[in-house]
């Protein structure tokens, strides 16, 4: 499963929704993910991806998100 | 070290959300949705924490059928405290009439889990036959009123537990790692004209996202941590005592320990975060209502400024 694949996989998991329905380009907001939802969602990230990752106004999107793993991932 | 009895005060003012709405650009549906707040309970008119600590100290020795003079050492964690000095637990032993020796700690809302231990080694070693742990908070003189991302959050109450030696207390771990910058408040730095920079008093800040990472992820892993110490199953355990700082940070925790709803009480609703009194308080409703039976197995789990953590397994 690529790194996208496995952020879209557990979005879905966070709001019981479709992965199909997600896109790069969607914002945590677009989501309906709230503040709570985002910490949520970086916890499960960093557990399944075993990253450490920063929340921060400059992450805004699922790019942003799946671009600063696969930073720490190389 | 086990607990005889509880105790516990709460402010006679009721803050509604809707009441709120009034000075905040904030909505009940809003708090509801993300905090599970209904209302909590304000220190108004001349009451005062060290009344609330009185109140729910008597309580507890009560219930034990005991007086004031059968303490032998109290205990209370506070993280406002009425005054600078003298300590809380002073101010509350005179409202009591004890004679005994008092003192304050601090651990943020992580306090009734540091009291407990403190209660212990001074049982254990026999310094005290019967330790009076009490925690006694008024955060709401600390909160922003203006600000309603925290102000909404938190509580006024207090809560005792009456502890004497035995073997209640099956396994406690703490933690602390010193880090203020997600969580703080700062007092009037007064006027000492040999400083350069007199920090200004400020309100409390909290970093809602960073504190709800450190509470969930450090909360089951402690949880497991004392249920492994305690060789205990999650089925084994009657009820999971968790601060109440937000309902979705310990529904969080329920589905990591996948246990059911029912195990994890809450008087969030009604009383918000109390910061170190929420435990007592708590177990002192559910004793009252008759949820906690004697025998019953408990896991507490608190996490607070500090940042402090603390977990343990108790037999009520």
């Amino acid at each position: 499963m690529s790194t996208y694949e496995t952020i879209t996989k557990l979005i879905a998991e966070t709001k019981d929704m479709d992965p199909a329905d997600i896109k790069a380009e969607m914002t945590f907001a677009d989501l309906g993910l709230d503040s709570l939802d985002v910490a949520e969602l970086v916890m499960n990230m960093e557990d399944e991806l075993n990253v450490t990752i920063e929340i921060s106004p400059a992450l805004k999107t699922v790019q942003d998100v799946v671009a600063l793993v696969e930073a720490q991932q190389k | 070290m086990r607990i005889i009895s509880f105790g516990h005060a709460l402010p006679k003012r009721s803050v509604t959300n809707q009441e709120l709405t009034a000075f905040l650009d904030t909505t009940d549906e809003w708090i509801v949705e993300h905090t599970g707040i209904r209302s909590r309970r304000i220190l108004s008119g001349k009451e005062t924490v060290s009344g609330l600590g009185a109140k729910a100290a008597k309580m507890a020795l009560t219930r034990a059928g005991l007086t004031a003079k059968d303490v032998d050492y109290i205990l209370c964690s506070t993280t406002a405290g009425e005054m600078t000095f003298p300590a809380t637990s002073c101010l509350i032993q005179e409202k009591l009439g004890a004679t005994c020796p008092s003192m304050d700690l601090n651990a943020g809302c992580t306090g009734f889990l540091y009291a407990l231990d403190m209660a212990d080694a001074l049982l254990s070693s026999g310094k005290a036959k019967r330790v009076l742990v009490l925690c006694a908070e008024q955060i709401s003189r600390l909160s922003d009123w203006t600000d309603r991302s925290t102000c909404v959050l938190f509580g006024d109450a207090a809560g005792a537990a009456l502890c004497e030696a035995g073997d209640g207390l099956k396994t406690i771990r703490l933690s602390a790692k010193g880090n203020a910058t997600p969580l703080h408040a700062w007092p009037d730095g007064g006027n000492s004209p040999f400083l350069e920079d007199r920090q200004p008093a400020q309100p409390l800040y909290m970093n809602g996202q960073e504190i709800f990472k450190f509470a969930v992820s450090h909360s089951s892993r402690d949880i497991a941590a004392v249920m492994a110490d305690a060789d205990l199953t999650a089925d084994q355990v009657d009820h999971f005592v968790l601060h109440q700082a937000n309902l979705r940070i310990i529904e969080a925790a329920r589905a990591r320990l996948k246990q059911p709803t029912e195990k994890f009480p809450v008087n969030i609703h009604d009383h918000g975060n109390t910061s170190s009194a929420c435990i007592p308080v708590l177990l002192s409703e559910m004793a009252e209502d008759g949820r906690l039976l004697r025998g019953q197995t408990l896991v507490l789990s608190a996490f607070g400024a500090g940042l402090t953590t603390g977990a343990a397994v108790l037999q009520y």
